[in-house]
Order: C-alpha cells, then sequence, then structure tokens
C-alpha cells in the first residue's frame, strides 16, 4: 500500500482543493489497475464487507499492545478514532512488506466467513509486518469508515485530469451497481461499468438563505413543496427497474409496492422524486416518523405496508422514451412528466409532485407559511431554464425551508466527538424543565464554532462533577437555543419526546438555568403537530 | 508511617517544613520555580528560587522580581527541608525538585522528557520515595520517535518547499521548543525567526547554549529577499496576516500533539511533525520505575487515566489537581508578553 499510502499522505497533508486534485490526478496517472479500481470505489463509498468486528479488533489490538482493555477503551476515547488508536498503539513493526491495495482489499474480502483464529492470525500478521500509515489505511479498511477528505467534485475533477474524459460524463459513469472486484478501470471510466440499472448524478439544491427576492421575476421560476421523505431516483429500462436512494443505495426491495410501476412507467423512463409514507384519505405525507420505521428495513412486514404505504412523488424527468433529456430546460422535462404521468392507468402509487403557484414572491412566502401543515420543510426554488446538473451548483435550484422551531435548553453531559472533533467536548446532552426537576430530552452535536466548542471543553475540564467512562456530567448551567425540524412522541426517551434534526443554534450566555424551557411547553407543541 | 514532606493546596504544592510552594499559582511568599514556562512561573510570588540556567527567561517574562538562582545538584537548606535541583530536560534551565525532610525524599518532575535534545540540560533520574510526576502525554498512543529521525523529516520538507520556491514557516512554542530546532535542524537555508522567538533565542544566546545565528523576521523580509527560508514562529503567528505578508508558504506545526489526525485537523493544519518536548508513554513509565519511588502522584495531563494504570502497576498512586490542565492541546500558544 506504499502508492495509496503516500496518495492518502498528500491528501492528508493539505487542506488546499488544488494540490489534492493534482496528487489524486498523479495517483490515476500512475497507479496499478486494480488499486485505481478500489480507490475510486472507496471515494464514492463502496466498501468491502467487514471481515472483523470492532470488537474484535479492539481485544485483538489491545492484546497486540500489551494493554489492559480498560486502557485501550481509554485510549480510543481520546483519539477518537478506532484505525488510528490501533495503529498508534502497536509497537513499530519489525519487517516491513509492501502490500498493494487492491490485494490487501482482497485478503480482506477472503477473511470474511472465516473461523476467527484464522482471522484473526491474517489481521496480526499484517499489523506486525505494516509501517505506520499503511497499518492505519488497513484498520481503516477493515473498519469500513474510509473517508479522505475527498468530495465527489474533487474525485471527478481529478478523473478528468487523469483521462481527459469529461466531468459530468464522468460523475455519471461512476453511478450504479457496479464491483471493484471484477470492474476494470477502463470500463469504469468509458462507461461500460453500472449495468442497465445505472443512475443519473443527483442535482442538489442549495439553501436561500435570504429570501427570494434577488432571484429576479417570479415567472421564471418554478416552485414546489419540499418534502420531508427519502429524495429517490425511480430507474425504468429494459431488463431493469431500481430504486436508487441519494446516497447512491438500491432501496428497490424496500419499498414493494413501487414495483407495480415497473410494469406501467414507459421502458428508458428515469424519474427524480421524493419516496413518502402516504395517508390516502387526506391524501398527504404522514409524519416522517412513520416513513422511518421503514428505513432500514430490507422486508417490510404486511402491517407496516397498510399503516405506512410508499408513494412516489415526482419531481423530474431525466430519461425519457430511453434519451437522457437532463440538458433540456426543466420547464419542458416538467412537461413530459406531467404527460409520462396522466397517461398511467389511476391508483399507481405515483403522483406528480404538485408546482406551487404564485404570482409575486409574497404569495410564494404566504404558501411557505404553510407548509408545516402540508407534512412539508418548506418550499423548493427551481429556475425553468434550469438543466438537470449534477451535484451542487449554485444558482439554479434552491431549498427555501421554513425556520426551525426553537427550544432553550442546558447543558447537564458533555462527551468528547471523534474524528476531527476528538479531545474536544461536542457532544452535549440538553435538559429542560418538569416542575422543578430537570430532565434530559435530547442530544445535540453541531451548531458551534471551533471557538465555542474550545472555551466550552475548558470549561467541562474545569467543571466536571461526575465522569461515566467518556462522559462528564456537568453544573446545569450553560444555555443554549435548540433547534430542530420536528417531535414525535417517543417511549424511549425519558422525557416521552424525540426530537428531529436537534442541533444548537446559539449558546445563550445571557440566560441562566432557570430561564429554560419546559417539558409542558414541547408537550403542547406535540399535540399541535398531531 | 509514610511522612509527608509536601501537601497539596489551593495555591500549589507546598512543603510544610520548608514553608515554602513549588510552581505555586497564586502569590505566596516564597515559590521554588521548576522552568519559565508561563504555567509554572507566574507572577507575583514574594521570593523565587530557580536553577541559574533558568533565571534569565523568569525575569525577562516576569520583570521585577525577587529571585535567587541555584547550581544543578546543589542542596540547601530552608527551614526543616533540603532541597535541590536536578536537569529535568524539558527546555534549557528546566528542574525537577528534590526535598528531603528527616530522611523522607520527595521529588518534584516538573515537565519532563528522557530524550536528550541536544540544548536542554539532559534528563537526570533522582531516586525517591515519593515522585510527583507530569503525565501530559500519558496515554499509549504516544510514542516519540528519536529526534534525528523528526528532524530529517522536517529537513527534507523544508527543503522540497526551498525547491518549490517557497518559505518554510514552522509553528513552535517561542521558549524550547523553537530553540530546540535550531540547534537540531541542519541548516538547508536562511533561518528566520519571529520577535517573541527571537527574544527567548536572544536571552538563551546569551547564556551561553549553542545556537545558530539567525535574523529576526523583521516586516521587510519575504521570500523574496530571503528565499528558502525556515521561519520559526509561535503556532498563533500560523495562517494569519503576519505569516501571509512573507509570500508563498507552507505552514507546519511542531508538537506532540501533531500525533493525534484529529487534533492536527482540527487546527486545519496539513503538516504537522510530532517533536515533544515531554516524555512519551516509554519516558513516563521508565522515569517512574528509575525513581525506585512506591508512591507516585500524577499532575498535568491524563491523570485519571495515568493513576489507574501506575496502581496496576502496583504503585501507589494519586492524582495532584492543578489549575492548569498542562499543554493543552487547543491552548498551544506560549507567546511571549
Amino acid at each position: 500500500m506504499n502508492r495509496f499510502a503516500a496518495l492518502f499522505a498528500a491528501l492528508d497533508g493539505t487542506t488546499k482543493t488544488g494540490a489534492k486534485t493534482q496528487a489524486l490526478a498523479d495517483y490515476f496517472r500512475n497507479a496499478p489497475d486494480a488499486d485505481r479500481v478500489w480507490t475510486i470505489a472507496l471515494l464514492t463509498g463502496r466498501r468491502p464487507r467487514r471481515a472483523v468486528t470492532s470488537t474484535e479488533l479492539r481485544l485483538w489490538a489491545a492484546e497486540a499492545a500489551a494493554i489492559p482493555d480498560w486502557l485501550f477503551e481509554e485510549s480510543y476515547a481520546v483519539v477518537g478514532d478506532l484505525a488510528e488508536t490501533i495503529a498508534l498503539l502497536l509497537p513499530p513493526p519489525e519487517t516491513t512488506f509492501d502490500l498493494g491495495l487492491a490485494e490487501a482489499i482482497r485478503g480482506q474480502i477472503r477473511l470474511t466467513g472465516q473461523p476467527v483464529d484464522q482471522r484473526k492470525a491474517a489481521v496480526l500478521e499484517a499489523w506486525g509486518k505494516l509501517p505506520a500509515t499503511e497499518r492505519f489505511l488497513y484498520n481503516k479498511l477493515l473498519t469500513g469508515g474510509f473517508r479522505m477528505g475527498v468530495a465527489q467534485g474533487l474525485l471527478t475533477r481529478a478523473l478528468a485530469l487523469a483521462t481527459g474524459v469529461e466531468e459530468a460524463t464522468l460523475a455519471h459513469r461512476l453511478m450504479g451497481d457496479w464491483d471493484p472486484a471484477n470492474t476494470t478501470f477502463d470500463a469504469l471510466i468509458e462507461g461500460g461499468a453500472g449495468g442497465d440499472a445505472r443512475p443519473y448524478p443527483f442535482a442538489l439544491a442549495s439553501q436561500l438563505e435570504d429570501g427570494p427576492e434577488a432571484l429576479g421575476p417570479p415567472e421564471d421560476w418554478l416552485a414546489e413543496w419540499k418534502w420531508d421523505g427519502i429524495r429517490g431516483q425511480l430507474i425504468v429500462r429494459p431488463g431493469a427497474f431500481a430504486l436508487w436512494s441519494r446516497g447512491e443505495e438500491l432501496i428497490t426491495d424496500r419499498f414493494p409496492e413501487l414495483g407495480s410501476l415497473a410494469d406501467f412507467l414507459p421502458p428508458g423512463t428515469v424519474i427524480d422524486g421524493e419516496v413518502l409514507a402516504w395517508h390516502k384519505e387526506a391524501e398527504r405525507p404522514l409524519a416522517f416518523a412513520a416513513l422511518q420505521k421503514r428505513i432500514g428495513r430490507k422486508t417490510v412486514p404486511k402491517a407496516l405496508l397498510t399503516s405506512a404505504p410508499a408513494r412516489l412523488l415526482a419531481y423530474d424527468l431525466l430519461e425519457d422514451g430511453g434519451t437522457d433529456i437532463r440538458d433540456c430546460p426543466l420547464a419542458h422535462r416538467r412537461a413530459r412528466l406531467e404527460e409520462v404521468v396522466a397517461a398511467l392507468p389511476p391508483d399507481l402509487p405515483l403522483a406528480i409532485s404538485p408546482a406551487v403557484t404564485f404570482g409575486t414572491w409574497d404569495a410564494l412566502a404566504q404558501a411557505r407559511a404553510t407548509a408545516r401543515e402540508r407534512e412539508a420543510e418548506g418550499v423548493m426554488l427551481k429556475r425553468a431554464a434550469s438543466s438537470y446538473f449534477a451535484g451542487r451548483k449554485r444558482g439554479d435550484w434552491w431549498k427555501w425551508k421554513l425556520d426551525p422551531y426553537t427550544v432553550d435548553a442546558v447543558m447537564l453531559y458533555a462527551q468528547a466527538g471523534h474524528g476531527r472533533r476528538a479531545n474536544l467536548f461536542t457532544d452535549f446532552t440538553f435538559g429542560i424543565r418538569d416542575g422543578i426537576e430537570l430532565v434530559p430530552f435530547t442530544k445535540a452535536y453541531s451548531g458551534l464554532t471551533d471557538a465555542e466548542f474550545a472555551e466550552i471543553t475548558r470549561w467541562v475540564q474545569a467543571h466536571t462533577l461526575e465522569r461515566f467512562g467518556p462522559v462528564r456530567k456537568v453544573p446545569a448551567e450553560l444555555v443554549f437555543e435548540i433547534g430542530f425540524e420536528g417531535l414525535q412522541s417517543s417511549p424511549r426517551h425519558k422525557s416521552g419526546i424525540a426530537l428531529r434534526f436537534p442541533r444548537m443554534l446559539r449558546w445563550r450566555r445571557d440566560k441562566g438555568v432557570d430561564e429554560v424551557d419546559t417539558l409542558q411547553s414541547l408537550r403542547a407543541l406535540l399535540k399541535a403537530a398531531d | 508511617m509514610v511522612r509527608t514532606v509536601l501537601t497539596f493546596t489551593d495555591r500549589g504544592i507546598y512543603c510544610p517544613a520548608g514553608d515554602f510552594h513549588i510552581d505555586p499559582w497564586r502569590p505566596v511568599p516564597r515559590a521554588l520555580i521548576t522552568h519559565g514556562h508561563s504555567d509554572h512561573a507566574r507572577p507575583g510570588m514574594g521570593e523565587y528560587l530557580a536553577t541559574h540556567q533558568a533565571l534569565p527567561v523568569i525575569r525577562h517574562r516576569l520583570g521585577s522580581i525577587h529571585a535567587k538562582g541555584i547550581g544543578y545538584g546543589e542542596p540547601r537548606q530552608i527551614g526543616g527541608a533540603v532541597v535541590s535541583f536536578h536537569p529535568a530536560g524539558h527546555v534549557p534551565g528546566s528542574a525537577q525538585i528534590r526535598v528531603e525532610v528527616a530522611g523522607e525524599v520527595w521529588v518534584v518532575s516538573g515537565d519532563y522528557k528522557t530524550e536528550g535534545d541536544g540544548l536542554a540540560e539532559a534528563f537526570e533520574p533522582v531516586t525517591c520515595h515519593t515522585f510527583i510526576s507530569e503525565c501530559t502525554f500519558g496515554l499509549p498512543v504516544f510514542h516519540w520517535e528519536p529526534q534525528p529521525l523528526v528532524m530529517t523529516r522536517i529537513a527534507d520538507w523544508w527543503q522540497a518547499n526551498a525547491t518549490a520556491g517557497k518559505v518554510s514557516i514552522l509553528g513552535a512554542y517561542s521558549f524550547g521548543k523553537a530553540q530546540r530546532l535550531l540547534s537540531g535542524l541542519p541548516e538547508v537555508g536562511p533561518i528566520l525567526t519571529h520577535g517573541a522567538v527571537e527574544e527567548m533565542t536572544e536571552i538563551l544566546r546569551g547564556q551561553g547554549y549553542r545556537l545558530p545565528s539567525t535574523t529576526r523576521a523583521t516586516p521587510d523580509i519575504t521570500s523574496k529577499t530571503h528565499p528558502g527560508a525556515l521561519i520559526i514562529a509561535p503556532p498563533s503567528a500560523l495562517g494569519s496576516s503576519w505569516a501571509n505578508r512573507l509570500g508563498p508558504a507552507e505552514e507546519a506545526f511542531v508538537s506532540g500533539w501533531m500525533a493525534l489526525r484529529g487534533i492536527r485537523r482540527r487546527r486545519a493544519l496539513g503538516t504537522g511533525f510530532v517533536l515533544s518536548d515531554h516524555a512519551d508513554w516509554a519516558g513516563l513509565n521508565a522515569a517512574i520505575k528509575t525513581t525506585g519511588a512506591e508512591r507516585v502522584f500524577v499532575t498535568h495531563g491524563y491523570t485519571a487515566i495515568f493513576r489507574n494504570w501506575l496502581q496496576t502497576q502496583g504503585y501507589d498512586a494519586g492524582i495532584v489537581e492543578t489549575r492548569f490542565t498542562g499543554d493543552d492541546a487547543d491552548d498551544t500558544d506560549e507567546v511571549v508578553g
């Protein structure tokens, strides 16, 4: 893994995008074929199945480093990354050898399902021979949590530099269900991989911060509801029917009721839309909690199919009669989408996501204010002339979300973060008032600046009341404004309430613990939302 | 029965028999100081005692103080206690302080490192009954590579930057780490120093420490006037407008904390070199063992974890709470005021 380790060191050793792109492009020009394919796979989130569990790794590493398990766990809590902890703890290798990236991965794949003794022996052997960076990377491959600070755009840019193929074309060719173990670099770059069900790169919207007035005349724009479901791409082609999530995961089998669409949509149709759990009688989506029950389930029990039936609300048409129409204006694609959907028999679980009609920006603002009653998060604004671009491109697509709900809460517990936030207290548990008591009701990890986290870390260190492993109990003094997108009742939480997307909006230095909100106020909100 | 030679108060470590404190953080009449870093040498003490080698920096930082010097290994009677200072290897002039009362010997380590760095007086183990040890890097994940290896790595980086037409800016504590780099790096090109670093360097050079000649990086100095130069600056200068005006440059931070990728990334630093003036895990364990002490108190660092570890190793171990958490990973600026 010398060459791959050198690439990693080059990427990790700089924060400059230009230098990263150059390092990657050089690698793609020179590295062995199988290594290049695996590198692309890893950078696009494809990874081999895990051959060992993290518990096994921890035990083996503590043993190899000759330290007690508790000391290993303490070290891990400080370092914040399992692969790195192990690489740091093991004694330096006595002899070193070079193991190619693809070879290392093939070795790990072969280990899956082997008896524990064999897996342990193989991992210990690799640990004993690999130099520090290679050892860290070998562990990263084993633990499956591979991130190298390379965004998709940077990867395609580097590949474009190395191959001369255009970026957007590459982005499309890298999508789909290809197996790095039996794909060649040339096949991938030339578009021969990915199969019949290969999706298009999703077009992503940017957050609209200041309202739409600056966007120009309203008639240039199409508005639609921003649904709170699973963004998906439905592929209907000869010999292929697939539903992809935005995270490029195949979720066809999780929504079997959408299967009927295969029989009715014309072959060569690709639709971008939102999968929602649907309330048939009310003709609106169910709260996200209903859909949540279906996420992560590979097989769906009958009762769930009845209580939370899935429906696809279509936003866009990307392929029409087998032709890629992403470069056509949105107005045209939308018109074709309406024709395609109109030609379908009724009662199919597919409908157009309705356009929000508006003549003025004020009218749109008024419509947006009703989003919550429709189970929407706000509105989307798309330029009628826009093409369906790959990835995030500012200017043509905007999401204009409702302001979040807010509640003032006090910090009760703090825990150090992982990775970039290791050794820094960033994960907090918050409480609100219930009579004279403070009840823990949510956790939040994000929303503050690095400087604020550093200041709070020093405060936590100086004010720790009690330690429970990595968790510190602190005096109920620091008050924060917590933002969230919704709430639902939850018997698993002591407060009886679970928040959706909680995050810290502000540190309220001006407020004391006697000014935090009450559980009663959240219950009232829950009632109103039901 | 174990005699209590030192007690732990809200002002710092105190010796009742001699009526003095060691590295106190609040004003006391008489303070024994292990070394000149600002979390150990605090202002406001009635009287200071430190090694002759440590005094110039302490005086420079604290201004007009009433202070006396003492030689390494020189015994001195203070009340009912006999004290002596022994090299700690941390920075030039740094000492462990040995306190003996009626045959019972306690040693306060101050900050220390066991590897010789060619500049600071080399660490010297002191036999004692009770050892009060720092443990800034008291976790088994910290393992330092030998200094020559790290210096070579830094020199290679410097050379590569110079070849690419860039100057190299190294962030390092202005007292100790900066001079250790000056003394240990091969001369690839001209060496420039930030004002804060230069002040400390001048003092140490004046004391006779062997340091190469340096040039203060005044505003007229840039990558054009000094191509291929290395600039040593306090960590706070990295990424600042002071650094930007130098022209095309690469920056790196030199610290033991750079061993952890998360900390390096949090500081948004591409390059970090792992070089510390504190003992690593093996160094701490070896130093403690060599003292022959049966009882160990730990301070500054991962105290709870390190105490638990020492207990499993058969020591009678405890924690000394301090107002300072040691060289905190995020509090790395030792800028001279």
